[in-house]
């Protein structure tokens, strides 16, 4: 129950954070508060990663957007907890994925980011929700819209920008790209470019989560473009058939590229494509429900198998970089969503009626996360791109198989491939 | 009426300009006008869809014109029940076009990257490939046609950028015709939608805008299982198609300053292809290069390489040059190691004339 917000602050700040700076001015105390408990994780451009709610802390219960959809499953409470802490944490790194998506637009609009790019913003509440509920040891795969994901698995500002300049020190080592990113040790299997593809993939980590007895569940995440691929439909029936932990998650931004859901989908009801599964539609812009969704998903598929969620969601880009994303919907309808439903704003307006932080603390968060992804860019502009060996490593465990002629990048094959070499331009 | 076609066609293929301001043959006056590779595309479709009324184009994305402008104004002008979407499955596009086929439609469908033909090619290869065989000659599906754009554009990155022809090329029952240039693409397409055979087509899709031709604005078809010998010479073949062939020629030209005198032939149609005019080059010069931009192990020029070796050993000179794509996924930022650039085939012609 909040009933003084400075004094529970503190309360708070002292509960979570033992070193806390006690000598604060009362009205100086949100801000200061907020900047310390963000300047502390954040050297290496992080994500504040947010803690579960405990019993000491404050919680406050919030109302979801919508109550929940369910198909073949009665839906969880629209009641969600939270804690004050939650909430700016949220905030702060949904504003941190919103700014990193539009420095890449112009990244990429200065030629330094090449081949494609599929932002994200938007979407921020379904990779922040998600998070809020798992675990690292939980497995995340998605499609080529992952920058986002990345980052909220523990992936670093710097690694996402070196690897979307295809950099070395980016996060697949410059060989992947935008669509590409991948962080082993905390669970995110990528980033892939074939749409669906990743589903079966998916369901099979799901397998071996079954095997491991950890009580870890995979997510599976997939467009609304992609819920028609034939493949997704045999990894759903496996994994209802071998009662896989395995959540299908459709973020269902209503394009499919170009498409909109109604045009490509006899039924745009993706939560109840699985039939057998059962599913839930969540309002994926409000990262509370996001967040009771896939707490409650991952209790239901630890004990029955698949269930599908269904994220209702927007992208203000386009499809990727090369498309402007006005062609197919109206600006209208982009600025409409971004006034009525933007996930950012949300938890703005439920941290300023909270009176969990005021107007200019919030501008400082913004502003901080704008030098941050200023500085990542910065750092990651310096690095190098990798060198040409690279071409031939890891085709296979340790480069066996490719035929590298003496020095690796002079290759070439001619009459005689022994001794002819051309030296690359 | 079709042969005198046939003949015009051949001459006027034999003295296109494409790339090069180089052409060694004097150009007949041609009746058309300047358009690119999509254009040209476009035109064939109009035609198909005119000259046909039981023809269809569908596929991602093709009635507001497609990701590549091929398939605009289609739409307008024949209506949504003829050129149509489909939504996000390669396999059940080539599925369905199968079907469509095989009741005697022309279906002519788009996979919007060759990239994406994986998940169709179980129906392309067991289905399409094998329909008219397994039923002696009781149904096919000859009226399939598959377009897609292939090839390297710059910065297409693994999955946009992938030559998968070879693959095809393995399948007894395809035909797989490739292109080099808008005049050639118009002509060969609208000889593969009418070519009672299922057929894919690739698009070099580096060359949509890019390359710009003179193309006779009437309904005209090339002949398919013929390559074409776009440049006459006497010391050493070199074969390629699609975009590829745009650097085979600037290699040439560079050969030409050193003396060396390239014969360059455009196989157009993979399979079948015209072993006829290929191994008489070859007689004629006595050595072969293949370049092509696919994986050097396992593509097509490992056929060519192999056929040319059974017809004339005794007459080649030196071993069989083939300048390929790296063995490797198709790169992201190493595009220009991975490639079969300018300098690594004259590198190759050089070593395989000095054998």
């Amino acid at each position: 129950m909040v009933t003084t917000p400075v004094l529970l602050l503190l309360t708070t700040v002292v509960t979570i954070r033992p070193f806390a700076d006690s000598s604060l001015h009362s009205s100086m105390a949100a801000s200061a508060v907020v900047r310390r408990l963000s300047s502390a994780p954040l050297h290496d451009h992080r994500l504040l990663r947010p803690f579960s709610t405990t019993g000491s802390e404050s919680t406050i219960t919030v109302e979801t957007s919508v109550p929940f959809t369910g198909h073949k499953i009665d839906p969880p409470s629209r009641s969600v907890e939270t804690t004050p802490f939650e909430l700016l944490s949220f905030f702060r790194d949904m504003s941190l994925m919103r700014r990193m998506e539009i420095a890449a637009d112009s990244l990429y609009k200065s030629k330094l980011i090449r081949g494609f790019c599929h932002l994200y913003d938007g979407q921020e509440s379904i990779a922040i929700g998600l998070e809020a509920a798992i675990t690292k040891k939980d497995a995340i795969i998605t499609a080529y819209r992952d920058h986002c994901i990345y980052l909220g698995r523990g992936g670093t500002l710097v690694e996402s920008f070196a690897e979307l300049m295809g950099r070395r020190a980016g996060c697949s080592k410059g060989k992947g790209g935008s669509m590409h990113f991948y962080k082993k040790e905390s669970g995110f299997f990528g980033g892939h470019g074939i749409v669906g593809a990743q589903v079966p993939l998916g369901c099979g980590l799901a397998f071996a989560q079954k095997y491991l007895k950890e009580g870890t569940v995979s997510f599976a995440l997939y467009g609304d473009g992609a819920a028609n691929q034939g493949q997704l439909f045999e990894a759903l029936n496996i994994s209802a058939l071998w009662d896989l932990p395995a959540i299908l998650v459709c973020e269902n931004n209503h394009y499919g590229m170009g498409t909109a859901e109604w045009r490509s989908s006899k039924s745009p009801a993706y939560y109840k494509r699985g039939d057998y599964v059962p599913g839930l539609k969540v309002d994926g812009m409000d990262v509370l429900a996001v967040k009771q969704a896939s707490k409650f998903a991952k209790e239901y598929a630890l004990k029955n198998g698949p269930i599908i969620l269904e994220m209702d969601t927007y992208r203000y880009h386009g499809h990727s970089m090369s498309d402007p994303g006005s062609t197919y919907r109206t600006r209208d309808e982009i600025s409409g969503v971004r006034q009525e439903r933007d996930p950012i704003e949300r938890i703005r307006k439920l941290l300023l009626s909270h009176e969990i932080a005021t107007v200019s603390d919030l501008k400082d968060i913004e502003k901080e996360v704008r030098k941050e992804v200023e500085e990542a860019i910065a750092q990651a502009k310096e690095n190098l791109m990798p060198d040409p060996s690279e071409l031939f490593t890891n085709v296979y465990v340790k480069g066996f198989g490719v035929e590298v002629s003496g020095n690796a990048s002079d290759v070439s094959f001619g009459a005689d491939r022994k001794e002819v070499k051309a030296i690359l331009p | 009426m079709a042969m005198a076609l046939r003949a015009l066609g051949r001459r006027i293929s034999h003295s296109d300009r494409f790339f090069s301001s180089l052409s060694e043959a004097a150009k007949p006056p041609s009746d058309g006008k300047l358009i690119n590779l999509f254009t040209a595309i476009n035109q064939a479709l109009h035609i198909a869809l005119d000259t046909d009324p039981r023809s269809y184009v569908f596929g991602e994305d093709v009635r507001f014109g497609g990701v590549f402008r091929c398939t605009t104004g289609l739409t307008d002008k024949f209506g949504r029940d003829r050129v149509f979407n489909t939504p996000l499955c390669e396999q059940g596009i080539i599925g369905f076009a199968i079907g469509l086929a095989a009741m005697g439609n022309r279906a002519i469908a788009e996979i919007q990257f060759a990239d994406y033909i994986y998940p169709a090619f179980d129906q392309i290869v067991n289905e399409a490939a094998k329909f008219r065989y397994r039923s002696g000659n009781e149904f096919n599906c000859g009226g399939l046609t598959v377009r897609s754009p292939y090839g390297a554009v710059g910065h297409g990155g693994h999955y946009h950028s992938q030559s998968p022809e070879s693959f095809f090329c393995h399948v007894p029952g395809l035909k797989v015709v490739i292109p080099r240039s808008p005049r050639q693409a118009k002509g060969l397409l609208l000889s593969c939608i009418r070519d009672p055979n299922p057929v894919i087509f690739f698009e070099p899709k580096l060359l949509y805008r890019l390359s710009v031709e003179e193309v006779p604005e009437d309904d005209y078809m090339l002949p398919l299982s013929e390559a074409e010998v776009i440049r006459q010479g006497s010391d050493i073949t070199l074969i390629g198609w699609g975009a590829q062939l745009s650097i085979l020629e600037q290699a040439c030209d560079a050969a030409a300053k050193e003396g060396i005198s390239c014969e360059l032939i455009d196989l157009k149609t993979l399979i079948p292809w015209d072993k006829e005019t290929v191994e008489s080059s070859v007689r004629k010069t006595g050595k072969l290069l293949i370049s092509h931009e696919a994986p050097v192990t396992g593509g097509f020029g490992a056929e060519i390489s192999a056929s040319i070796v059974e017809r004339c050993f005794l007459r080649l000179e030196a071993p069989i040059a083939r300048v390929c794509g790296l063995d490797t996924p198709f790169p992201l930022v190493y595009e220009q190691f991975y490639l079969p650039t300018m300098n690594k085939i004259l590198d190759a012609i050089k070593a395989t004339v000095k054998y």
